[in-house]
């Protein structure tokens, strides 16, 4: 039953019109539905709900709940500026809290309004009319509350940094809130033109990020925090090969052991609950598990990739797009190269590990964590706990990284925190996983082998293209395969590859997902984490057997991809790259497009002990209206320096089924000592907003893949670079 | 009982001496600020100063912390803490900001050994401290800032 009324959750589609509209009823009831209880209690507390999506209180604070988790992207900084653009209140009055329980309210527009959810980078473009309008709204009802009080007119009232203004009158908003939240909701607002912004694309001199000051000074709560009265801890015995359950259990020794509350049995496996992080490790130690793996996944990374290597050779089982005839065109070509490129399984490794505070009292539920799909999860928790899910509350923290892993179809830790509490009597528990419960926990992006195949015509021009993409689905299995998945071409496996900023008359892009038991999930950037490092490293392969400089080469190719050329025109003309290098240094470029967000970079790189030592990367961005330049440089730079530590030493590896690496020793990320000097240029643009969040990672790699050759004349096609194989 | 300073102030605690300080600062006296990312003294979010040093908390045992003198991130003051907080915030390094306090403690330590830190002095020091939305540009802008403040 839930897995059929997610798929309608995840599947509805609610017209871009119907969603306005319910965005244009700013009622208090409106918000009444958002905070359950909570804001009936804040009225009476002389708190004036305006709108469902901010809340101005007599103490003349402004709280905007944002529909997006912000796990670091800066999304709540983003929304804020969206909202105080129209409202203009003073900046230090804003603060921002994560809004669930209302998918009428926070449905994101870009997933098709129905439900909650951050991902895909998708939280800029869902966010930028609502927001705005929404604070216009308020500023609307703000100034028509203070022309009544005042007996002026309403176009005669100034607002600026929070005081609203006609002649010797004046007042705050904290002054005016609970006056206006008696004036209807304008149905509908004038948003202020781009000429007259003040808060929009403009720099961190002009508007820093209001949480960095609790995030320099160890102020700022995560799930890891939440501080409850009574609250116990949980650590987690899983299984050790994916699919196993558990069979027995003996935790006789460990009940007894100081601070232990329980040890229980859960369909994840079994929890150790005990008063505190510590008690609750050491217990762990002292209990037995013994498992059922007949049904688990037994086979080693190696076995599954050597499969998927074979398997790319022979013709794909679905395809997901053909132009013209690649065989014909193929068998015409003055030459064919080919090429293939090994992916490993890689973990997201956020530094919080995963993590959820569950409590049940009086048959409430309230869950603590990082929501990424805070309807999802609702339904979930309502399941495990065995209520409606009216009757659960989602709390959504701040998160300590994300990278995709908090966006779990079957809510994993929801599941784990909340089916731990009602084994101990609804009691406020947090699972808490350790590194290395987070690092062999599965979900990872899936391991991928690409085959491809070029044929070039005498000037080096592509003619045929084929690209054979081997690995698992994300989609497949999940709510979301009915919406997603068409004719067996999982959308998440061929972005990147299936429509390419170049030209060819002939081209094909074949699919086979392969079923293995090893969780799989979206990983920052997604499918194009592998496919733009085999499209666009193949290319510089094309290049060079064409005897082209790389950039002219692509530029040649992309007559009608202007947005692409222009962030490649950029990058290349910011890296210098018709201007020599000193000796020892070489330079690589790639660019992609993800999520409607188009980058191209240039590395340049030296060898170090055989391997590419980065110093510098020059970026170009074009994400549409640029709402928040200086985030917009952050969220590239550290794109960059995740996807960089992945290509170069990040990979989860399976022996018998069972993960081999379980901590930051095995499993590599990168390190201060390794982060290039980064230049990100920003596309000057009056299209709509795309997302930040993930766009900078998938051009890095093959960026400094194609600087390694240079340097090397070795071409790395089984990542990561540290591979013996690349030796 | 294990007595010991903390931020300045006496502390008892009644926990056994096998604890991690990580844990006890966090989970018997409360504060937070400290994170925790591996446990194995392999990421840094869990640096506190002991006796001035930066040391990962999640390997300290508490029988070691006996008689000694602890600061977190919540009791960092003095004008090298000063100088790197308004750089931090300067130059908004923070994303997710899971990683930052250990980054703060290692960086007001590193300043505090070497006031004016080249690049590969830095690399040396926060190399221990991993930041996985990547902020380590701007963590090295930063620490060059606030080295330049306090010239």
């Amino acid at each position: 039953m839930l897995n059929a009324m997610m798929t309608t959750l995840a599947n509805r589609r609610p017209s871009r019109r119907g969603f306005m509209l319910g965005s244009a009823a700013l009622s208090g009831a409106l918000l009444v539905g958002l905070r359950h209880g909570a804001a009936r209690a804040q009225v009476r507390a002389g708190v004036a709900p305006l709108t469902g999506y901010i809340r101005i209180g007599q103490d003349n604070s402004v709280t905007i709940y944002s529909a997006h988790m912000d796990m670091g992207q800066g999304i709540y900084h983003g929304i804020a500026t969206l909202v105080n653009e129209e409202l203009r209140a003073d900046w230090s009055q804003i603060r921002v809290e994560g809004g669930a329980g209302n998918p009428r309210l926070f449905g994101n527009v870009e997933w098709g309004g129905a439900i909650q959810g951050t991902g895909g980078s998708t939280g800029m473009a869902s966010s930028f009319d609502r927001y705005r309008q929404t604070g216009a709204a308020a500023r609307e009802m703000l100034v028509a509350a203070a022309a009544r009080d005042w007996g002026v007119k309403a176009s005669e009232i100034s607002v600026e940094r929070g005081i609203l203004r006609h002649g010797a009158k004046q007042a705050t908003f904290g002054a005016m809130a609970e006056k206006a939240a008696a004036v209807p909701a304008p149905a509908t607002v004038k948003l202020r033109e781009p000429r007259d912004w003040i808060y929009i694309g403009k720099d961190r001199e002009t508007l820093g990020k209001f949480d960095s000051s609790a995030k320099a000074t160890g102020k700022q709560d995560f799930t890891i925090d939440v501080k409850l009265s009574g609250l116990l801890t949980a650590v987690m015995i899983h299984p050790p090969v994916f699919g196993a359950t558990v069979k027995s259990f003996d935790a006789a020794k460990a009940r007894v052991m100081p601070g232990v509350v329980d040890v229980v049995a859960i369909p994840r496996g079994v929890a150790v609950v005990a008063d505190g992080m510590w008690h609750a490790l050491k217990a762990r130690e002292a209990v037995t598990v013994v498992w059922d793996d007949s049904k688990a996944e037994k086979r080693s990374s190696a076995d599954l990739m050597a499969s998927y290597r074979a398997t790319a050779k022979k013709p794909g089982l679905v395809n997901a797009g053909v132009t013209g005839n690649v065989e014909t065109a193929m068998a015409g070509a003055g030459r064919v190269l080919e090429a293939t490129f090994e992916f490993p399984y890689l973990a997201h490794a956020a530094l919080e590990p995963l993590n959820a505070v569950a409590r049940i009292l009086d048959g409430r539920v309230e869950v603590w964590g990082g929501h990424q799909m805070p309807d999802i999860y609702q339904a979930i928790a309502a399941q495990v706990a065995g209520v409606t899910p009216d009757r659960v509350t989602m709390h959504v923290m701040k998160t300590g990284g994300g990278f995709g892993r908090r966006a779990v179809a079957d809510g994993d830790i929801i599941q784990e925190a909340v089916a731990v509490s009602r084994a101990i009597g609804g009691r406020p528990v947090k699972v808490q996983w350790d590194r290395e419960n987070d690092m062999r926990g599965g979900r990872y992006r899936p391991a991928y082998v690409h085959y491809l195949k070029a044929g070039l015509d005498k000037d080096g021009t592509i003619i045929a293209w084929y690209n054979h993409i081997v690995g698992q689905s994300i989609m497949t299995g999940t709510p979301f395969e009915s919406g997603y998945v068409r004719n067996g071409v999982d959308p998440t496996s061929v972005e990147g590859a299936q429509k390419l900023p170049y030209a060819f008359a002939n081209m094909k892009v074949d699919l086979t997902t392969t079923t293995a038991g090893v969780p799989v999930l979206w990983w920052r950037a997604v499918g194009s984490t592998h496919t733009a490092y085999a499209v666009e490293a193949f290319i510089d392969e094309l290049a060079e057997a064409a005897g082209k400089d790389p950039v002219q080469y692509r530029l040649a190719m992309m007559k009608n991809a202007p947005r692409h050329a222009g962030v490649l025109r950029l990058a290349a003309e910011k890296a210098g790259w018709s201007q020599p290098l000193p000796a020892g240094r070489f330079r690589g470029v790639a660019l992609a497009e993800s999520f409607n967000t188009f980058v191209a970079q240039i590395a340049e790189v030296s060898l170090v002990n055989g391997q590419p030592k980065v110093h510098r990367v020059v970026c170009a961005i074009d994400c549409g209206i640029a709402v928040n330049p200086d985030n917009i440089r952050a969220q590239v730079e550290g794109g960059i320096g995740f996807g960089l530590g992945a290509v170069l030493k990040s990979q989860i590896t399976l022996d018998g089924g069972k993960v081999v690496e379980g901590n930051f020793d095995g499993y590599e990320v990168l390190r201060m000592d390794e982060m290039p000097q980064v230049e990100v240029h920003i596309v000057a643009s009056s299209a709509a907003p795309t997302g930040v969040g993930e766009p900078g990672v998938p051009p890095i790699g093959p960026a400094v893949a194609n600087a390694f050759y240079q340097a090397s004349k070795r071409r790395v096609r089984v990542l990561p670079f540290n591979r013996p194989e690349n030796a | 009982m294990i007595r010991f300073t903390l931020n300045g102030l006496a502390q008892d605690v009644n926990v056994e001496g096998d604890m991690p300080l990580l844990w006890a600062i966090r989970d018997v006296i409360g504060l937070t600020g400290t994170k925790f990312g591996c446990g194995q003294a392999l990421c840094g979010a869990c640096t506190v100063w002991i006796e001035g040093q930066a040391t990962r908390s999640c390997q300290i045992q508490m029988a070691d912390v006996a008689g000694k003198s602890v600061t977190t991130i919540e009791g960092a003051s003095g004008r090298i803490a000063d100088a790197v907080r308004k750089a931090w915030i300067s130059l908004d390094v923070p994303q997710c900001g899971y990683c930052q306090s250990g980054q703060v403690m290692a960086a007001i330590a590193l300043l505090n050994d070497n006031r004016k830190p080249s690049d590969s002095d830095i690399d040396a020091a926060m190399s221990g401290n991993i930041c996985r939305c990547a902020t380590y540009q701007r963590i090295r802008g930063a620490i060059h800032e606030a080295a330049r403040s306090l010239a």
